[in-house]
């Protein structure tokens, strides 16, 4: 494994395909009367979080500590960046006091790449701007892969497998989302063909060189997916009018009861969370037994460990 | 037994090299049939026909050896033994001496590990890490009425005090030489050779330092 986890294009197919198979047997784990693991004993991990997250830090969090790490967590509210402290300064701060392990959180796109020529341990992205997602993308490589499992489809659930096959469709808030960008990379190295959906304003400039395809009709698509992963709608990151309304944005985007019917009957909806239920996805669809939703919290604890393990558990500073 | 034995695809382990000249074989097929055959039947002796025992495998090797012991124990006494596999890698001593491995498979039978008798089943007891690090990972797994640890193997060289109740061949070794079990399920032939170490290896198990990079390992596969 590499020294960062800055972008999902840094793992190759095997390294992939690896954190898989690892967090495969990790998920052992949660079900034994003790859910705990010396391994990361008198490790430190940080959890430096400038924006907010329930589900990532808690995720990490959790992840951290089944594998006997020391966990300090630092949001930037009530903290010495209030009183102008810079990132640089903080995680030299944060060093100092002996952190193996930086998860970090930043509103500005690149801040996990800056962090990683300062500091000397090991930087994982837990999202940065609209930049990069990589452990959720592993985690929806993980939920995919498990749910797909079955010998009729494509992807098969044993060990290392990819996603060979699998039809994915990312739809919504392209533009703004993190781990839609995460995601094409990571399905995409494991074999998936991915599909984004989203209004003509929320394709970002440049998407022409990602590894996907793009459309704008959502019903042509749903029939032919296997996977589709619904995007928030990020309003708190939207400057500007990219959709007239939200009444029209559920018409055209919004995944509800009438359109999962068009859907083939093994395929899985998805999504990052936290939801706008009644936006971009209906509640009935969140609640039915297709969605993952659930199912994604909890394996993100457990992909979580994997990537904490395969940086953490080996050689200091091995390549 | 100091180290995980790695996926195959970690090639450290050089299992894949045809045996050379170099190598010694020490035990033959058959011999190792007995050897399980009476390995199935102390067991019997011991655990009083086999009441509550399960068994279980540290990965790689001693995975099909604990499937061959349950099958034994199954002709002997007509109910198989519930067996499984026992990954220790998470456990380990020496994680930080080498880049993270990936992780075997933890097989436990459903009935569960508290109140059994747990016999471990492994290939080569050498210093005797990976049996302490299996004892940790047992712990945590469920409190069983007594482990017991069954070889193939049993070269020397102990570093912790821990011995084998039940042992295939008793194998006088020096440190500068490497055993190698190769099994039917794992390597397509049963055989189990004795040969030294090509390249200048490390002096002691001991020592961290000479471990890295050199592929010819005090502890793991090879042996």
């Amino acid at each position: 494994m590499k020294r960062h986890l800055i972008s999902a294009a840094d793992l190759s197919r095997e390294e992939a395909v690896l954190v898989l198979d690892t967090a495969a047997e990790l998920a052992g784990v949660s079900a034994r009367p003790i859910r705990k693991l010396p391994t990361l004993r008198g490790r430190t991990v940080v959890n430096l979080f400038y924006e907010d997250s329930t589900r990532t830090r808690t995720s990490f969090e959790a992840a951290a500590k089944r594998l006997s790490a020391d966990v300090i967590n630092f949001s930037a509210r009530g903290s010495s960046v209030a009183k102008g402290e810079s990132l640089k300064d903080t995680a030299l701060t944060l060093e100092a006091m002996g952190a193996d392990a930086i998860v970090v959180r930043h509103g500005a796109s690149g801040a996990p790449h800056r962090l990683a020529g300062w500091v000397t341990g090991s930087v994982i992205n837990a999202g940065d701007g609209t930049h990069e997602h990589p452990t959720q993308a592993l985690l929806d490589a993980f939920t995919i892969r498990q749910r797909l499992g079955s010998p009729d489809h494509g992807a098969s659930g044993r060990r290392g497998a990819g996603l060979d096959g699998v039809r994915a469709t990312i739809v919504g808030d392209v533009l703004h989302s993190r781990v839609a960008r995460s995601g094409v990379l990571l399905l995409s190295t494991l074999g998936a063909d991915v599909t984004l959906v989203a209004p003509p304003t929320l394709i970002p400039f440049g998407v022409g060189g990602w590894p996907c395809k793009i459309s704008y009709d959502l019903d042509a698509e749903l029939p032919k997916s296997d996977v589709v992963m619904m995007l928030r709608v990020q309003q708190e990151r939207m400057t500007a009018a990219y959709f007239p309304t939200v009444r029209e944005y559920r018409r055209r985007y919004g995944l509800d009861a009438g359109r999962m019917s068009l859907l083939p009957d093994h395929a899985i909806v998805m999504h990052p969370g936290p939801m706008n239920r009644g936006v971009e996805i209906a509640a009935e669809v969140a609640d039915s037994p297709r969605s993952t939703i659930v199912e994604q919290v909890s394996n993100g604890v457990i992909v979580r460990m994997a990537v904490l393990y395969l940086m953490l558990g080996g050689v200091e500073g091995n390549s | 037994m100091c180290a995980t034995k790695p996926e195959p695809r970690h090639e450290q382990r050089g299992d894949q090299e045809v045996p050379g000249p170099g190598w010694k074989a020490v035990l033959a097929p058959e011999e190792i049939r007995r050897a399980l055959s009476r390995i199935a039947h102390e067991i019997l002796e011991r655990t009083h026909g086999g009441e509550g025992t399960v068994l279980l495998g540290i990965p790689t090797r001693g995975v099909p050896l604990a499937q061959r012991l349950a099958a034994r124990i199954g002709e002997f006494e007509g109910t198989p033994a519930p067996h499984g596999s026992l990954d220790v890698t998470m456990h380990r001593d020496d994680l930080r001496l080498r880049p993270a491995r990936a992780l075997q498979r933890t097989e436990i039978p459903p009935d569960g590990i508290d109140g059994k008798t747990v016999v471990l089943v492994d290939d080569v007891l050498y210093s005797g890490r990976t049996i302490r690090a299996a004892l940790e990972a047992l712990g945590d797994l469920g409190r069983p009425r007594g482990v017991q640890l069954a070889v193939l193997v049993d070269r020397g060289h102990r570093e912790l005090p821990i011995r084998a109740d039940y042992v295939g061949k008793n194998l006088p070794t020096a440190q500068r030489e490497v055993v190698r079990v190769l099994l039917e399920e794992t390597d397509g032939t049963d055989r189990v050779l004795l040969g030294e170490r090509v390249r200048p290896g490390p002096d002691s198990p001991g020592s961290p330092g000479s471990r890295l990079g050199d592929g010819a390992r005090p502890d793991g596969g090879d042996r």
